[in-house]
């Protein structure tokens, strides 16, 4: 390389780094900065009066999975904290696995439809996504709540006799997330079934494959970067959900989202919720280094 | 080719799958919207065609006041995250890779992967700090937040309008002795305007949707349309917040059937 181009080269980085730097900036100050005094948060001692004091504590970090007994001191596993996190896992896996079973098919759907028509089907997909996640998770409340449509079609109808309670429930959580985040699930499947060719099914119809052997030895190989993108889109915000169990859940079925909040409100133990918050973080972000690991080594594969 | 139909329809069980999951999808969206037009309070009856929670909306004042704000917000926070992304988009393609160019893209981007509520958490944390120093506590928090987490929104279609832009433009200004700063203007610039434009639609709806951010971010008194609906359902629930939701519901499709006609064009 000549000393011009060389020169050339190191302006243009520079420049890169000039034009970013705005953004950075705002970015550093106002999102990811402030994640440095949530984890220094955590190590600190709860306020009298929430926030906190000064000082150094373990206590909020063993606050996340114990509670220490007042009078004498010994440890328990805090079993409120525990009920809260399994459920968090299992409504965001069950989530993630139902949205992956409806969303498939209608990622395959959208994917078979003529050019033309694709493209409307995909906005249709579009849509719920950028629709504010409040007032679709209100849609669902006014079909399941006890005074909902649900209970008055069903009692119209004759077939139940009492109205049943469905909100405030896990099932009711379930199927909100399910709902408000299955466009996460089809968008990245569609992406990859777009490019899949599909004259490798008739290949493998030729050969005599059965659709569920075509499905799983064909389809799903090429597919597999859709699912894990897919799969991560939605279990990453419903661990975090918030709006969604409150509204669906209500105060008894909280998730750690809610549970997060509750200790910058009425449990006035930030340190408890800054630890809880940087654990979230934690999960998430190994979640998302499973994907790029996965990512990764499917495009080597495929090259 | 009579084999192409086969071969399509021979995954068993997969449309009517989702033509449910279309109709799942929209069906709750479709209810909503009707029984803004309700007569009676909620969705226990249809008790005829009215627009009365129309206008009771329209003439409650904590509505107005938020809807205002909620615009205010969304408007700002679109400008700004817009013209930051703008210029991180011009800095971060059509170069040489350059070092830290993967740490740029992974700052830009770390809004979509923290959860929400974290970020939420320590914005709270941060500006509680700086209330207390300074005793500030007018909405520009908010926009600082609201423009920090709309900036990967904004900036993902102005990167991909210009990946797609023709750099021999650009060259052929330059060799016909345009400065860098008028092939910019007069050349760059109008051919990445729709990417912009799309850009900042995006961070417009992106910002108008936002809940819980706002919810831990605002001060007292700073209520946007979606905080003020997330009160109002959980005390009780009338047929206003139906009305509320419609408008908006109208407003994101409205920018997104826009947006759609605006990216397909290049195409």
């Amino acid at each position: 390389m000549s000393p011009a181009e060389q020169a050339e080269v190191t302006r243009s980085a520079r420049n890169g780094w000039l034009l970013s730097t705005p953004a950075l900036v705002v970015l550093t100050l106002a999102a990811i900065g402030p994640l440095a005094i949530v984890v220094a948060y955590s190590f600190m001692p709860p306020g009298e009066y929430g926030n906190v004091a000064w000082g150094f504590s373990l206590e909020a970090w063993q606050g996340i999975l114990f509670t220490k007994d007042i009078f004498d001191g010994t440890l328990a596993w805090a079993d409120a904290n525990l009920t809260i996190f399994w459920r968090s896992v299992k409504l965001s896996v069950l989530t993630t696995v139902f949205a992956f079973l409806v969303g498939f098919p209608t990622a395959w759907f959208i994917a078979t439809r003529p050019p033309n028509a694709r493209a409307l089907w995909l906005f249709l997909i579009t849509i719920p996504f950028w629709t504010n996640l409040l007032i679709r998770t209100f849609a669902i409340t006014e079909i399941i709540r006890k005074e909902g449509l649900l209970n008055t079609v069903l009692l119209k109808l004759q077939i139940i006799s009492q109205p049943f309670e469905m909100i405030y429930t896990d099932t009711a959580v379930f199927i909100g997330m399910t709902y408000v985040y299955l466009p996460l699930m089809v968008l990245p499947l569609f992406a990859s079934l777009d490019r899949f060719d599909m004259r490798l099914l008739e290949a493998a119809y030729d050969l005599y494959a059965n659709p569920w052997q075509v499905l799983r030895r064909v389809i799903m190989p090429i597919v597999r970067p859709g699912i894990i993108a897919g799969s991560i889109l939605v279990f990453v915000p419903s661990l975090g959900a918030y709006v969604t169990p409150r509204l669906l859940g209500g105060g008894k079925n909280m998730m750690i989202g809610n549970f997060i909040e509750l200790q910058f409100g009425q449990g006035r133990n930030w340190p408890l919720g800054a630890a809880l918050s940087v654990t979230l973080l934690i999960i998430v972000t190994g979640a998302l280094l499973v994907y790029v690991r996965y990512a990764n080594r499917e495009t080597r594969h495929g090259h | 080719m009579a084999t192409r139909g086969f071969v399509i329809s021979r995954l068993p069980g997969f449309n009517p799958i989702a033509t449910l999951v279309f109709a799942a999808l929209y069906l709750p969206i479709i209810i909503l919207v009707i029984y803004s037009f309700n007569a009676g309070r909620s969705v226990s009856g249809w008790e005829g065609f009215s627009l009365k929670w129309y206008a009771i909306a329209w003439e409650n004042d904590a509505v107005k006041a938020a809807t205002i704000r909620s615009l205010y917000l969304a408007a700002s926070a679109a400008v700004i995250s817009t013209f930051l992304a703008t210029l991180a988009a011009l800095g971060t393609t059509r170069r040489r890779a350059f070092g830290g160019q993967t740490f740029i893209y992974v700052m830009i981007n770390q809004p979509l992967m923290v959860p929400e509520v974290v970020s939420a958490v320590a914005l709270l944390i941060f500006f509680a700090m700086i209330k207390q120093a300074t005793g500030y506590a007018g909405m520009g928090y908010l926009i600082a937040a609201h423009s920090a987490f709309c900036i990967p929104f904004a900036y993902l279609p102005i990167r991909a309008r210009l990946e797609g832009m023709d750099m021999t433009l650009e060259t052929a200004a330059a060799d016909l002795y345009a400065s860098p700063l008028q092939a910019f203007r007069f050349v760059t610039l109008p051919l990445l305007l729709p990417g912009i434009i799309a850009g900042m639609m995006l961070a417009f709806v992106t910002s108008l949707d936002d809940v819980v951010i706002t919810v831990f971010v605002k001060s007292a008194g700073q209520d946007t349309l979606p905080t003020y609906m997330l009160g109002q359902i959980r005390r009780q629930v009338t047929a206003e917040i139906n009305a509320i939701s419609t408008v908006l519901l109208g407003l994101t499709v409205l920018l997104l059937t826009l947006f759609f006609l605006l990216t397909r064009k290049k195409n």
